[in-house]
């Protein structure tokens, strides 16, 4: 791919207290890519993400967005970039309503000012109607939703603010089967849109079947980047094991 | 990701009776334990209880407290505690009895209407003030709220009393006694246009709810649900103005204000309260606080930290600034407070506000809202500051000794908690 990726982050490294956590880390993403993010815990994909997300500043190592450099600070700047992040634990409010999850930290308000809860409500109505048709539950506090219904709540906002970059963090660790198929079918859509979406998974059977590429981490490094269908699931778990390099790996 | 729910399109279509009057169950819940205790008061004391004199005494006594749990609803949602405001509003009396009695008149002159405002402004002010250092330290030092409102209970009660030598200070400007409650009524014809005038106002605001949600093709309540809950408010409004429009001045005090302004009562003249002027401050506070609550960003801030301070972080809300903003305005709310207390006794004595700060907070418990954060309305807190004082008050009327009224206070603090427990543990809220 030699046009210019969508997203670029080099030679990041951050420190906590001494340890690396992230360690001279380079990954890039394409429009309409889906990168995989493995390792185990602690292997520093979820921290290294987080730089992106706004939520860490790395110690070292630039961020590109299209070619250009940038300055995220907080999730407010990511957020200007069309960087949305569904968390592994969804960060939603529990006692308010879907909708005003939606737009938690972006409300829609009336010309005085006011937030206009009947106009977000619609809006949400329209989103969870292509997200999840049997979507219902508009006015209790999302702490009465099933686990697929708080994970379409999470992607709903991300999806509704026109991400261009998607991170999520495990988004089928905690769903059934069906769940997780929609969710997959979600990801497909997403990526036929153009959105380049990162992907942190332990399943490996997820990363073969939804990533385009998979990067590999392991204490703070990165062990290598992958095509995914250049290498079997063999391959990626001795990456992940033991930080032993494909021949197709670069 | 499957729903249980119907399988209609749009809006959910169908919806049980209590929701269809979209009645909070809770509330219902409160206002049937109110009633109730008024009844048994008024039994008790052979009507005595329910007399417009009463009636007035308790919402006069209502204010204070009533004024902080406000502020107190929105420190509790967002996970924290205030166990500094009966000393805040002590130290803000003391600042503002000191600046009307010997401060400003040095400069201004004794009588000059500007001593009044500086004054308010200034009570105001310190409070505002001190609340922001609180949530300073709270939200930006990471000190939990507990601890520095503790020691804020002892500080600023202290500097209180040092700031005034531990006297009292009598209060005599009429100005400043007429936010007070007895010595600020605006009389019947005022209160009714005032009744009005809500009403109108209550009216309005049902049908712009529901206009906005027609506007997005939401289903509404039936016409009759809504034109029952109209008629509920406007009786509600216009029956408290009635009962305070019922209650005579005294003749002696009535001579006083005749004679003050150099004219004789007419024989066999009667006026009558209407609103204290006090009250009516509450009520535009708590109107204030609700919208605030409801229908700003700030307020659905305040919410969502609540519910999950982290996710509020990571959507973009500066919770630390949050946390000086809110106990900024709890501050404030304290110097309002301040005001209403010193006005009403006449005098700031040293004592003033002692335990307020249990009196609010369990009134703000007693209202529903959960210390766990999250969960908490105004009109609760109300509810509660009103169930307190009326169980003060009638306690008193049919003779319970000082002690026992407290024990029955505390008792009827944890069993509201308990009860509350008890039915969001029904419902599932809680797990």
């Amino acid at each position: 791919m030699t046009q210019t990726p969508l997203c670029e982050m080099r030679d990041i490294s951050i420190s906590f207290g001494g340890i690396k956590a992230v360690d001279h880390v380079s990954i890039d993403l394409h429009p309409g890519e889906v990168v995989g993010l493995l390792g185990h815990n602690g292997a520093g994909k979820s921290t290294l993400i987080k730089c992106l997300s706004g939520a860490y500043q790395a110690d070292h190592g630039d961020i590109y967005i299209n070619g250009e450099k940038v300055q995220i600070t907080n999730t407010r700047d990511a957020r200007a970039q069309n960087i949305e992040t569904i968390y592994q634990t969804l960060a939603l409010a529990d006692n308010l309503d879907a909708a005003s999850n939606l737009f938690l930290g972006r409300e829609l308000v009336t010309p005085l000012g006011f937030v206009d809860d009947s106009k977000m409500e619609s809006e949400a109505r329209k989103i969870m109607a292509r997200l999840n048709p049997n979507f219902r539950k508009f006015n209790v506090p999302v702490s009465a939703l099933s686990g697929g219904q708080r994970q379409s709540v999470a992607i709903a906002r991300a999806v509704y603010f026109n991400a261009k970059i998607l991170i999520m963090d495990e988004p089928t660790a905690a769903l059934g089967p069906h769940e997780t198929q929609m969710v997959a079918e979600l990801i497909q859509e997403l990526k036929a849109q153009g959105l380049g979406i990162f992907l942190i998974e332990h399943d490996i059977h997820n990363v073969m079947k939804l990533c385009d590429r998979a990067v590999v981490m392991k204490n703070g490094r990165r062990v290598g980047t992958v095509n995914v269908n250049e290498v079997t699931d063999d391959d990626i778990l001795g990456m992940i094991i033991m930080g032993k390099k494909p021949a197709s790996a670069i | 990701m499957s729903d249980a729910g119907p399988t209609t399109t749009g809006a959910p279509a169908r919806r049980g009776l209590a929701d269809t009057l979209e009645l909070d169950k809770r509330l219902f819940g409160m206002i049937l334990a109110f009633a109730v205790l008024c009844v048994v008061f008024q039994f008790m004391t052979d009507g005595k209880f329910l007399s417009p004199r009463n009636i007035f005494n308790i919402s006069v006594q209502t204010v204070s407290v009533g004024i902080m749990a406000t502020g107190m609803v929105f420190v509790i949602v967002a996970r924290h505690i205030d166990l500094s405001v009966g000393s805040l509003l002590a130290i803000c009396s003391a600042l503002m009895a000191q600046s009307q009695i010997e401060w400003l008149p040095q400069v201004f002159g004794l009588g000059n209407p500007v001593i009044l405002v500086a004054t308010i402004a200034f009570g105001l002010a310190v409070g505002a003030l001190i609340g922001a250092v609180t949530g300073w330290l709270v939200g930006y030092q990471g000190i939990p709220s507990f601890i520095v409102t503790l020691g804020g209970l002892l500080i600023w009660r202290n500097l209180a009393w040092y700031t005034t030598n531990g006297q009292s200070v009598a209060l005599t400007d009429p100005n400043i006694l007429m936010f007070g409650g007895t010595e600020g009524v605006l009389y019947p014809t005022v209160s009714w246009v005032l009744g009005a005038l809500g009403s109108a106002l209550a009216i309005w605001g049902v049908l712009a709810a529901r206009r906005g949600k027609q506007r997005h093709g939401f289903i509404v309540k039936p016409v009759w649900a809504e034109a029952t809950l109209i008629a509920m408010i406007v009786a509600l409004i216009m029956g408290f103005v009635a009962i305070l429009n019922s209650y005579p001045i005294p003749d002696a005090k009535l001579k006083r204000i005749y004679e003050a302004k150099g004219l004789t009562v007419p024989e066999g003249f009667i006026e009558f309260h209407g609103l204290p002027i006090s009250v009516v401050i509450l009520i535009l506070v708590v109107v204030a606080m609700t919208m605030i609550g409801r229908k700003t960003r700030f307020g659905r801030y305040i919410y969502a930290i609540g519910g999950n301070p982290d996710a509020a972080e990571l959507s973009g809300i500066n919770t630390r600034f949050m946390t000086v903003k809110i106990f900024a305005l709890l501050g404030f709310l304290c110097g309002l407070a301040a005001l209403v207390a010193q006005a009403r006794l006449q005098s700031h004595g040293n004592d003033i506000g002692t335990l307020d700060e249990l009196k609010v907070i369990a009134a703000t418990v007693i209202g529903g809202t959960a210390l766990a954060g999250g969960i908490g309305t105004i009109y609760g807190a109300i509810l509660g500051a009103l169930i307190m004082q009326a169980l003060q008050s009638g306690m008193a009327m049919i003779g319970v000794d000082t002690p026992f009224q407290n024990i029955v206070v505390g008792g009827v603090l944890i069993i509201a908690v308990w009860i509350d427990i008890f039915y969001r543990k029904r419902t599932g809220a809680l797990k």
